[in-house]
């Protein structure tokens, strides 16, 4: 398969150190602040942006895991997708809560996230990290802080590769057909 | 995996596979009854029946409650306020609730079968709810659940139960599920109320309850079956209950983690004690909060996706 590397390793860091920073910026101090990452690779960006926080300010903010699998708009579409546990064992409640995710495409799973956190209480404030907006989007949902913008063509796949589950660091651009 | 299972029949037809992926499906949907807004989108739009031809509170309740947490409607039909007293026919009444495109029909009946001969005439998903003394596949998993929960395994486990077997579609359904397991099972209760070669089932049978509770690990009891003549086939149920009812004795005698698990409805002070139903070792209250999730997870897999 061929395959077009758009972040390597090194710049996977940068770029999780400079939106760890515009985090910092945009919310002050970032008190009654949490980190929510959307299952699977959303949650080993937030786990990597939660231990830059405490390098950089000495904070350690809470943490959580968020499966939407439960709200998904194409549930009736699809043949039972797995659904794994949501683990926030925080309140949300009059939180800043800093959705994770690692590519942002048509918006729907943000949408999913965003009502999923809703039942769970009624956060402050409710903003969106990824590392990747690829664009499309079929949703008015827009990224607070987005690593790179790579739009990328209808035969195209932008796969995020990340060292705790796929053994390396990477973003690449592969051919799907 | 991939679910392919349109009907929950019995869990007979289950493999350790798939009981393995419906219990951590279950997992995930049993947090959600602990949270203050206690419901996900996930079954919007769905219909569930509940068909009860035998009367029940738990089962029709933890069904209902799964349905609704998961935003399906649900509808609730007795036998003794529907068609049925005018004499209509099982298969004609499900035939007319399926012209109403209901997704899934949870169904209980006093006859074995009952839901299976649903099951081939028509498209809802059926589950059973109990069928006679044949099976009740939910309380088998929502059983398992427990264990699993308070035991952290479902393999290599001792199990007791006891009483009235001959007539217990839980005993049944957790038999088939235990052993697929090998787990020991340990069949107890009087002679009259143990069908013969239940040995063929994998399980041991021992009619001295002291000896069935020994070292066990899990100990099931059960009901006497009045309502299929459970009291014709013994003696009294003073005598019963000296003989098979559950006493701190014997908690004493089993292992020291013993859980006590128990289908309900109880009878105090007939086959279990009030300081046994509600010591410590009581886990009656836990089924039936895992049962809600269990059926949670029962629902999304039938229902939830694609046909």
């Amino acid at each position: 398969m061929k395959k077009r590397v758009v972040l390597d390793k090194k710049a996977i860091q940068r770029t999780i150190t400079r939106i760890t920073y515009e985090i910092l910026e945009k919310n002050a101090g970032c008190t009654e602040m949490c980190l929510i990452g959307i299952r699977t690779r959303g949650v080993y960006l937030a786990n990597r942006i939660q231990d830059k926080v405490k390098d950089v300010e000495g904070i350690g903010l809470p943490f959580g895991v968020l499966d939407i699998t439960m709200y998904r708009d194409d549930i009736s579409k699809l043949r039972w997708p797995e659904v794994k546990k949501t683990d926030i064992s925080f309140d949300v409640n009059n939180m800043t809560v800093v959705l994770v995710d690692d590519v942002l495409h048509t918006g729907r799973t943000t949408r999913a996230a965003i009502d999923a956190i809703m039942d769970l209480g009624r956060p402050r404030k409710i903003q969106l990290a990824v590392l990747v907006d690829r664009g499309d989007r079929e949703l008015p949902i827009h990224p607070d802080y987005a690593g790179i913008e790579c739009p990328v063509n209808d035969d195209e796949e932008i796969l995020v590769r990340m060292i705790e589950i796929d053994g390396k660091d990477e973003v690449v651009i592969v051919k799907t057909r | 995996m991939n679910w392919k299972r349109k009907d929950l029949l019995g869990i007979r037809d289950l493999s350790k596979e798939e009981i393995v992926f419906l219990l951590d499906t279950a997992e995930s949907f049993k947090d959600i009854s602990r949270r203050e807004i206690k419901k996900v989108p996930t079954l919007r739009g769905k219909t569930v029946i509940t068909l009860f031809y035998e009367p029940s509170t738990r089962t029709r309740t933890s069904f209902e409650i799964a349905a609704k947490r998961l935003s399906a409607d649900t509808i609730n039909i007795s036998s003794s306020t529907s068609s049925s007293t005018k004499g209509e026919s099982l298969k004609d009444t499900a035939r007319n609730l399926q012209s109403m495109r209901p997704d899934a029909i949870v169904i209980r009946h006093g006859m074995p079968g009952a839901p299976h001969m649903l099951a081939g005439i028509l498209d809802s998903s059926i589950i059973n709810g109990g069928d006679g003394s044949h099976e009740h596949p939910t309380q088998a998993l929502l059983d398992l659940f427990t264990m699993r929960d308070k035991k952290g395994r479902i393999e290599g486990l001792k199990v007791a139960i006891v009483g009235d077997i001959a007539h217990s579609r839980v005993a049944r359904s957790n038999i088939f599920s235990l052993t697929n397991f090998g787990n020991e099972v340990i069949c107890c209760g009087p002679p009259t109320m143990i069908p013969p070669h239940m040995e063929t089932l994998g399980v041991k049978v021992e009619h001295d309850l002291k000896k069935a509770v020994k070292k066990a690990d899990v100990i099931m009891m059960l009901r006497i079956q009045k309502e299929r003549g459970g009291t014709s086939y013994i003696p009294s149920t003073k005598e019963y209950s000296t003989l098979y009812g559950l006493t701190k004795n014997h908690i004493d005698m089993a292992a020291d983690d013993v859980i006590v698990m128990h289908p309900g409805p109880m009878n105090r002070g007939i086959e279990i004690a009030d300081d046994v139903a509600d010591g410590p070792s009581s886990v009656i209250l836990d089924q039936v909060e895992n049962g809600v999730a269990v059926r949670m997870a029962v629902l999304y897999l039938l229902v939830g996706g694609e046909a």
